[in-house]
C-alpha cells in the first residue's frame, strides 16, 4: 500500500538581482511564514523539514546551518538538507512521508547569486582535474548545447528568441524579468542575453502532507502522482547535447506519459534547453509551458527547481490545471533532471 | 502502513590516510564503493540509486561534486541524491538511503560518504569569515573546548578522563586495518604529555585529518535473502537538529541528541540502552566527547558518564565497548566519519569486524553529530530482522 502525498502550500520571495541588505535567513523567513500561514501550521506541527542550498553561492562552509534559525528549530526538529536544488529536498521529504514516519513536511530552498560572479562560481561544479582548471563557464557550455541543436536542425536563433520573449511576457509579480525584454547582444554565440537567465537571489518553500491530512490543510491538494530523477554522465563529450535521456527516463518513471498534462513548468535556464526538454517530455504544442515565465524570467539558484514544482502545484490549488508536470535540473547542460507529475482531485 | 525492513548487505572502506595522492576524488570513492559491492557480491547494474554525502564542498574545492562523481559511482541513468548535514552527514546520508528502501521506492541502494581533505585545508575551509558572527576560533577544537570545560565543571570529572579515551581509541585502531592512525608505540603517558592545543584538549586527544571513503549497500528483505554474508538489520534511525547558538541551548548535552536517541530506542524497542545495546560507534572527535555522549545517549545518568570510561566499561573487552574501530579520534575523513560509525556498527552485528569484533554483538548503535552540536543522526542495527 502506498500513500497519497500532496503539495498543500507554496510560497516564494521576489527574485531580485541583489539583496545585499539581507542575509539568507532574512530572505527566507518571510517565505517560511507565508507558507506556514497558508496551512495554519506552526513549526512544531511539522513532522519533517528538508532544505536545499549550496555553500558555494554563500561563499562559506556550512552556510545552511544558520538557515535553521529561520525555521525555529526549537524544540529540536527532524531535519535534513541536500546540497542541491530544493526540488531534490522535496524528493527526500516525499520518501520520508512514504515510509509513514511523517505526515507533514516543510521543504525550503534559497540561493543568493549576487555576492559573487555566478558564471565563475558554476565552473567549480566541473571535473576538478581536467575541466574546471580551464574555467569554462555556464553560458559557454549552454552555448555549445544551443549550437549543437542549431546544427542538428532542431531550432534556429529566431525560434530561441521567441522562447525568451514568451517567457518574459507573463504576469508574475515574483519574476525578475518581465515584459518586453530586448533579445540583446550575443553573450556567447549563438546565445544572446535574451536566451540566458537573469542572475538573481530568491527563496521558496513548500508544505507536503499525506492522505487526509492534505485534505485538511488544502481545499484542492496537488497530489504527487509520480516523481523521479536521473543523472547522466558528467563529461559533455560523451553526451548527445541535443537530447535528454535522463529527463525522458524520469518522466517515464513518474508516469508523465500515461496521460497528457495541461501545464508544464520546466526548469530550462537557457532558451535552447526548452527545446531539448519539450522533445524529451513529448510536450505537444497545446501544453501550456511555463505560465510563470520559468527560469528565463527568474532563476534563483537552488530554488528555481522547487519553484517549478510550487508553481505547478499552485495552479492546481487555484483550479487552473488538473494535471501538471514540473521539472528541475542541475549541473551543466541538463546533466541531472527531476520530473514530478501533479494532479488535482477530479472536478 | 508498514515500512520495508532495511538490511546492510555490503560494506566497504578505503584505508584512511593523511593524503591519498595516488587517486583522484573519483578514484577514492570508487574504491570504497567497489569494496561494498564485492562484500554484497553485486555489481554496478544491481544498484537502483546512489545517495552520496560529504561535509562542505570547500574541503575539496568542488561545488556539488556528485555531478562529477556520477560516472565513477555507476550512477549514470540512475537517481543520485547528495546529502549535506555538516559533520553528521555520513549518518544522515545512510538514513536517506535507508529511507528509499523503507519507502519501497528502490530495492537496492548504494550509499557512500567521503572526504579527501588533502585536496584542500579543512581548517581554513571552516574559517571563511562570516559578518557579525563569532569565528570558529581556529578550527572545531576552539569551539568545543569551552563545552568540555563546562562538562568537567558540571560533572566533577577528574582531568585524566580525556586521555583514557584517547589511549583506548588509539589502541583499538591498531586492530582495525582501515584506521588512519596506527600508533604502535602509544602509551597513556605519551597522550598525557602531548601538547595542549585548546585547554583542556591535548594534541593526542584530537582527531586527525584523513582522506577516505565509506560505502554501504542497503537492500530490502529480498536483497537480504540473496546476500552472501549475514546482513545487519536497521532497527531504528533518526535525525534531529537544533540551533547552534541560542541562549536556551545546553551545549554539554544538547536536547536534539537526547531526542534523537530516544526516537531510535523507541523504534527499536530498546528499554534500557545500557543493557540492551552491545556496542557503540560514537562520534568522538575530541576525547572528552565519549563521557559527554554516554550521558546524552542515555548510557549513563547525568554527570556519571566519565565513571564508565574510568572504570574501563567502554574498553574493547568492557561491558559496553565504545569505538571498537578506533573511532573518529583515529580516523577522520570528516564527511565519511558518520557513515564509518554506522558501517562499523553494522560490521559488529554481522560478526565481520575482524580483530576489533565484540564477541556476540547483537545490537549496535551508530552515532554522528555535526555543526556546533547542532545536527544529530543515529541508527541502531541488529543481527536479527525487526519483528523477528
Amino acid at each position: 500500500m502506498t500513500r497519497d502525498i500532496a503539495v498543500v502550500a507554496f510560497a516564494q520571495s521576489d527574485v531580485l538581482r541583489t539583496t545585499e541588505e539581507q542575509s539568507e535567513v532574512e530572505m527566507l523567513m518571510p517565505v517560511l511564514h507565508d507558507v506556514l500561514d497558508r496551512t495554519g501550521l506552526k513549526t512544531a506541527d511539522i513532522d519533517f523539514t528538508c532544505s536545499g542550498s549550496s555553500d558555494y553561492l554563500a561563499g562559506r562552509a556550512f552556510s545552511f546551518t544558520l538557515a535553521l534559525d529561520g525555521v525555529g528549530a526549537w524544540p529540536p526538529i527532524s531535519e535534513s538538507h541536500v546540497e542541491m536544488d530544493g526540488a531534490w529536498a522535496l524528493y527526500e521529504a516525499w520518501t520520508k512521508l512514504l515510509t509513514g514516519d511523517a505526515d507533514t513536511a516543510l521543504v525550503y530552498s534559497y540561493g543568493k547569486s549576487s555576492p559573487g560572479s555566478l558564471r565563475d562560481v558554476l565552473t567549480r561544479q566541473l571535473d576538478p582535474y581536467y575541466v574546471a582548471p580551464l574555467w569554462p563557464d555556464s553560458v559557454a557550455l549552454a552555448a555549445l548545447q544551443a549550437q549543437a541543436l542549431i546544427d542538428a536542425g532542431a531550432t534556429d536563433e529566431p525560434a530561441l528568441a521567441a522562447i525568451g520573449a514568451r517567457s518574459r511576457a507573463v504576469d508574475n509579480p515574483r519574476a525578475q524579468l518581465k515584459g518586453d525584454v530586448p533579445q540583446g547582444e550575443y553573450v556567447v554565440r549563438p546565445l544572446r542575453t535574451g536566451d540566458c537567465p537573469p542572475i538573481g537571489d530568491g527563496a521558496a518553500a513548500v508544505v507536503l502532507a499525506a492522505g487526509e491530512r492534505a485534505r485538511d490543510l488544502c481545499t484542492r491538494p496537488a497530489w504527487i502522482r509520480g516523481i523521479d530523477h536521473r543523472i547522466e554522465a558528467h563529461s559533455l563529450g560523451v553526451r548527445d547535447l541535443t537530447d535528454s535521456p535522463s529527463t525522458r527516463l524520469a518522466a517515464e518513471k513518474a508516469g508523465a506519459f500515461e496521460r497528457p498534462v495541461e501545464t508544464a513548468e520546466l526548469h530550462a535556464p537557457f532558451s535552447s534547453q526548452e527545446i531539448v526538454l519539450r522533445k524529451a517530455l513529448r510536450l505537444d504544442a497545446d501544453v501550456r509551458v511555463n505560465p510563470s515565465g520559468g527560469a528565463l524570467a527568474a532563476n534563483p539558484m537552488m530554488a528555481a527547481g522547487l519553484i517549478r514544482i510550487g508553481e505547478a502545484a499552485a495552479r492546481i490549488h487555484r483550479g487552473e490545471s488538473d494535471r501538471a508536470l514540473a521539472h528541475a535540473t542541475s549541473g551543466p547542460c541538463l546533466q541531472q533532471n527531476l520530473v514530478a507529475v501533479l494532479e488535482g482531485d477530479p472536478r | 502502513m508498514s515500512k520495508e525492513p532495511v538490511a546492510v548487505i555490503g560494506i566497504g572502506q578505503t584505508k584512511h590516510v593523511a593524503a591519498r595522492r595516488d587517486v583522484s576524488i573519483a578514484g577514492l570513492v570508487r574504491e570504497a564503493a567497489r569494496r561494498a559491492l564485492d562484500d554484497a557480491e553485486l555489481d554496478w547494474a544491481d544498484i537502483d540509486a546512489v545517495v552520496i554525502g560529504k561535509a562542505p564542498d570547500f574541503f575539496e574545492g568542488v561545488m556539488m561534486p556528485e555531478l562529477y562523481l556520477a560516472d565513477a559511482l555507476g550512477a549514470v541513468g540512475k537517481p543520485m541524491l547528495r546529502v549535506h548535514t555538516a559533520g553528521s552527514v555520513g549518518g544522515s546520508t545512510a538514513l536517506v538511503a535507508a529511507g528509499l528502501v523503507a519507502a519501497r521506492v528502490h530495492g537496492t541502494v548504494l550509499t557512500l560518504a567521503f572526504e579527501k581533505q588533502s585536496e584542500s585545508n579543512a581548517m581554513w575551509g571552516l574559517s571563511l569569515p562570516i559578518p557579525f558572527q563569532q569565528p570558529l576560533l581556529a578550527g572545531a577544537g576552539g569551539f568545543f573546548a569551552p563545552h568540555v570545560r563546562a562538562y568537567m565543571r558540571r560533572s566533577g570529572a577528574p582531568d585524566t578522563v580525556g586521555s583514557l579515551v584517547a589511549y583506548k581509541d588509539r589502541r583499538n585502531a591498531l586492530k582495525n586495518p582501515y584506521a588512519h592512525l596506527h600508533e604502535h608505540d602509544i602509551t597513556l603517558e605519551k597522550v598525557q604529555a602531548s601538547p595542549m592545543l585548546w585547554d583542556p584538549i591535548r594534541y593526542s586527544e584530537t582527531c586527525p585529518s584523513s582522506d577516505g571513503a565509506c560505502a554501504m549497500v542497503l537492500s530490502d528483505r529480498a536483497g537480504a535473502a540473496r546476500a552472501p554474508r549475514p546482513p545487519a538489520w536497521m532497527l531504528g534511525g533518526a535525525m534531529r537538529s537544533e540551533p547552534t547558538l541560542f541562549a536556551g541551548k545546553d551545549a554539554v548535552s544538547p536536547q536534539a541528541g537526547k531526542d534523537c536517541a530516544a526516537d531510535v530506542y523507541r523504534q527499536a524497542g530498546i528499554a534500557d540502552p545500557r543493557r540492551d545495546i552491545d556496542a557503540v560507534e560514537m562520534y568522538v572527535p575530541f576525547s572528552w566527547y565519549e563521557p559527554m555522549w554516554l550521558e546524552n545517549l542515555g548510557f549513563a545518568d547525568e554527570g556519571e558518564g566519565w565513571k564508565l570510561t574510568e572504570a574501563g566499561v567502554t574498553e574493547l573487552d568492557g561491558d559496553l565497548p565504545v569505538n571498537m574501530s578506533g573511532g573518529v579520534l583515529s580516523t577522520n575523513p570528516i564527511g565519511a566519519s558518520g557513515m564509518i560509525r554506522f558501517a562499523e556498527a553494522a560490521l559488529q552485528v554481522r560478526g565481520q569486524a575482524g580483530e576489533h569484533q565484540v564477541e556476540g554483538a547483537r545490537r549496535a548503535l551508530g552515532h554522528a553529530y555535526g555543526g556546533g552540536s547542532q545536527f544529530f543522526s543515529m541508527w541502531l542495527v541488529g543481527s536479527e530482522p525487526p519483528d523477528a
